[in-house]
């Protein structure tokens, strides 16, 4: 034992940020599917809010059409938030967050590799399923090829954002953590519902819609700059 | 690293005062622990011992004072640090979905590692027995689980270890072999600091107290 | 810097700093709100196309700038917080929440009573408005988070990160909603179009602004400077200060 103990001291192998990043991506994409049982819940919850929308109002196409995008970016929204305490969650009540915590590493990059696992298991889902539901309330091929380019660009901003609330409120021992997690984290959520909505609606009356992707792109980029370093920053001061 | 060669390795506390919500946990506690050195800290529930250890991670805020690793403030370079820290808390930090194999290569990719460790060796040697690395971690005991845990120490190339009642849920062999690990790291030059309610046998190791609390 | 910084927002510093401003903007919010409650009550004329209820926008209006005005004042204070750790910052920053989300509410309400002779309906997804209405939820938000969590420095820290992610996002959302709703409204009369205004109308606006503004640096000091002495209730300065009453019991 001294001597394995020895030896470590001359030599050791320093960390590398990619395997890190890589092996956090991989851990919870495992951990995932573990629990695959779970991951279609956000996906029934989807497919369950939108299929409310005909039953409340009416069944009638034209209606249908046009209320489309935004029930289908509403549900979205909603899914994505609900399925969020998924990220820090079970890291939190067993510790190994806390190890994260100490890893030398920038925390913000290990948080963005989470996000990108929870985008993986949730939003792509998501953003899968879109088009089927689309075509439930009878949208145009164009709308639900212009409703996949905002799934892609407005879901992951969805997780982005989404870790920060969720940092803020995981250290909380009230139960009450999912409503405030949604008083937090859906008025953030507006503006990618007006433009992803927006651009959708475009697409099916024909037309141009670059400018609102245009935008959704530049809030991808800023989500992705610095969503990680506020929820980084969140979860250092919710383990105090 | 060049700091491992220039003999300055040491962990200072300066002046740290913990309050919460305006009572004083402890206040004006200052120490300094050289290489080689274990401070086992005691002191009453309630005393901040947990807190304290929190704090020496950088998980907890001090309302006053500074930590310092090598001289420098250690919030100023968590990352170099955190490179030479390994802790093992109150949560084992063990993930029960996955098997000990996956949580020690998780730990691997995470830190500084020692050269040429081998995950299977190490569950070994913290006694998980032959057949269990490959089973998850939910349906190990809770003793096994805290081995787990503790195997990290083995992993990583830490030179300071911080263990919240690292005793709790061990069995007598276990308890003599975390003993003996402590042991050869102090002797090694390691640090370690601990809490326990357990009476410690650490033979001729250079053992420091400190009492908090009244 | 950081020693002086930390001096100068030292809690006995701030109670006596507070205490001179509170005094002080308190004896001006009140000559202001005299003089601006009497200009646009009986010294301003009524609008040729709104009549006498453009008298409502000399509160409306004061009222949304300040919403504003508090959040980027909770924010600043709140990066005060995180970075420097200031205690005192910290009451400030808390102390601004109700007084923003009062102040939203109060332009939100100001709108909806102007907005029933204009409009002929209670509630117009207007832009001003509804983009106050996201203001409004993000000061629920700030309030709900820190009243959530127990830990006093804690709550003021984490609801910091919040208002800064907020006061990043504001100018997102207000440019959204501004967007959306020059999609979807056709030309009617908004809150936002500036009405031709003669030298009384713009008196009146300008001293109930400030007359707002002073108010609010009275409020959110007198609120900052009780949570402070009850936090520091135990420490020596104010023992001394409060010292005199106990001895004469």
């Amino acid at each position: 034992m001294n001597d394995v103990t020895n030896i470590a001291k001359t030599t050791a192998i320093e960390p590398s940020l990619g395997r890190a990043f890589m092996a956090m991506l991989g851990r919870d994409l495992t951990l995932a599917y573990r629990h695959r049982a779970q991951l279609a819940n956000p996906l029934v919850f989807f497919t369950i809010v939108v299929s409310l929308f005909p039953l409340g109002l009416n069944p009638d196409p034209d209606l249908l059409r046009t209320i489309a995008p935004g029930v289908i970016w509403v549900a979205a929204l909603l899914a994505a938030m609900l399925s969020l305490d998924s990220i820090f969650r079970s890291d939190f009540d067993d510790g190994t967050l806390e190890q994260i915590l100490l890893s030398p590493h920038p925390l913000s990059l290990l948080v963005l590799a989470k996000t990108l696992a929870h985008w993986l298991i949730t939003g792509l889902p998501l953003l899968l399923l879109a088009p089927v539901l689309g075509g439930l309330l009878d949208m145009s091929g164009e709308a639900l090829g212009v409703l996949m380019i905002t799934g892609a660009l407005g879901t992951p901003i969805l997780s982005l954002i989404g870790s920060i609330g969720v940092a803020l409120t995981v250290g909380l021992r009230s139960g009450g953590g999912g409503v405030l997690l949604s008083l937090l984290v859906l008025p953030l959520y507006i503006p990618v519902l007006i433009f992803a909505a927006n651009a959708v609606g475009n697409a099916a009356g024909g037309f141009e819609v670059t400018g609102q992707l245009a935008i959704l792109g530049s809030l991808l980029a800023l989500s992705v700059g610095l969503a990680p370093l506020a929820a980084a920053a969140a979860l250092r001061i919710s383990l105090n | 690293m060049n700091d491992k060669t220039n003999g300055h390795v040491r962990l200072e506390v300066d002046r740290l005062e913990l309050t919460r919500n305006d009572r004083v946990i402890f206040t004006d506690l200052s120490f300094t622990l050289e290489a080689g050195q274990i401070l086992q800290v005691e002191g009453h529930n309630g005393a901040g011992k947990t807190s304290l250890l929190r704090i020496l991670c950088g998980l907890t805020m001090p309302s006053e004072g500074v930590v310092r690793w090598c001289g420098e403030n250690m919030r100023d370079d968590r990352d170099r640090y955190y490179a030479d820290l390994c802790y093992v808390g109150h949560y084992p930090g063990v993930k029960e979905e996955l098997t000990p194999l996956e949580n020690l290569a998780m730990v691997k990719s995470l830190g500084r590692i020692r050269e040429g460790v081998d995950i299977e060796e190490v569950l070994e040697r913290i006694g998980l027995p032959f057949g269990h690395e490959d089973q998850l971690c939910s349906r190990l005991s809770a003793g096994q689980r805290r081995r787990i845990a503790l195997a990290r120490l083995l992993v990583t190339d830490a030179r300071l270890w911080i263990l919240d009642e690292p005793f709790t849920a061990l069995d007598i062999a276990g308890r003599r072999m975390v003993e003996e690990m402590l042991m050869s790291h102090a002797k090694a030059g390691g640090m370690v600091i601990l809490t326990t309610h357990h009476a410690v046998e650490l033979g001729d190791c250079n053992v420091k107290m400190l009492h908090l609390g009244a | 810097m950081l020693a002086w910084l930390h001096r100068l927002a030292s809690p006995k510093r701030f109670h006596g700093l507070a205490g001179f401003f509170i005094t002080w903007c308190g004896w001006g919010a009140l000559v202001l709100f005299a003089s601006g409650l009497y200009y646009s009550l009986f010294n301003s004329p009524p609008d040729y196309q709104q009549g006498e209820s453009i008298r409502i926008m000399y509160i409306h209006v004061p009222a949304a700038w300040n919403s504003m005005f508090i959040y980027i004042t909770m924010a600043i204070a709140s990066l005060f917080v995180l970075v420097w750790r200031i205690k005192a910052a910290a009451a400030v920053a808390r102390a601004c929440a109700p007084l923003g989300a009062m102040f939203t509410f109060l332009a939100l309400a100001t709108g909806s009573l102007w907005g029933k002779p204009m409009w002929g309906a209670w509630w117009v997804w207007d832009a001003r408005l509804t983009s106050e209405l996201i203001l409004l939820f993000l000061y629920l938000g700030f309030m709900a988070l820190q009243s959530a969590i127990e830990d006093k420095d804690a709550a003021a820290r984490a609801a910091g990160v919040l208002a800064i992610v907020g006061i990043i996002n504001i100018p997102i959302i207000y440019y959204s909603v501004e967007w959306w709703n020059t999609l979807h409204q056709g030309a009617t009369i908004t809150l936002s179009e500036k009405p031709k205004m003669n030298t009384d109308m713009f008196i009146s606006l300008i001293l109930m602004s400030l007359a707002f503004k002073f108010y609010f640096v009275v409020a959110v000091l007198r609120k900052a400077r009780n949570e402070m002495l009850e936090r520091e209730q135990n420490s020596q300065w104010v023992k001394e200060m409060l010292g005199g009453s106990d001895e004469r019991k």
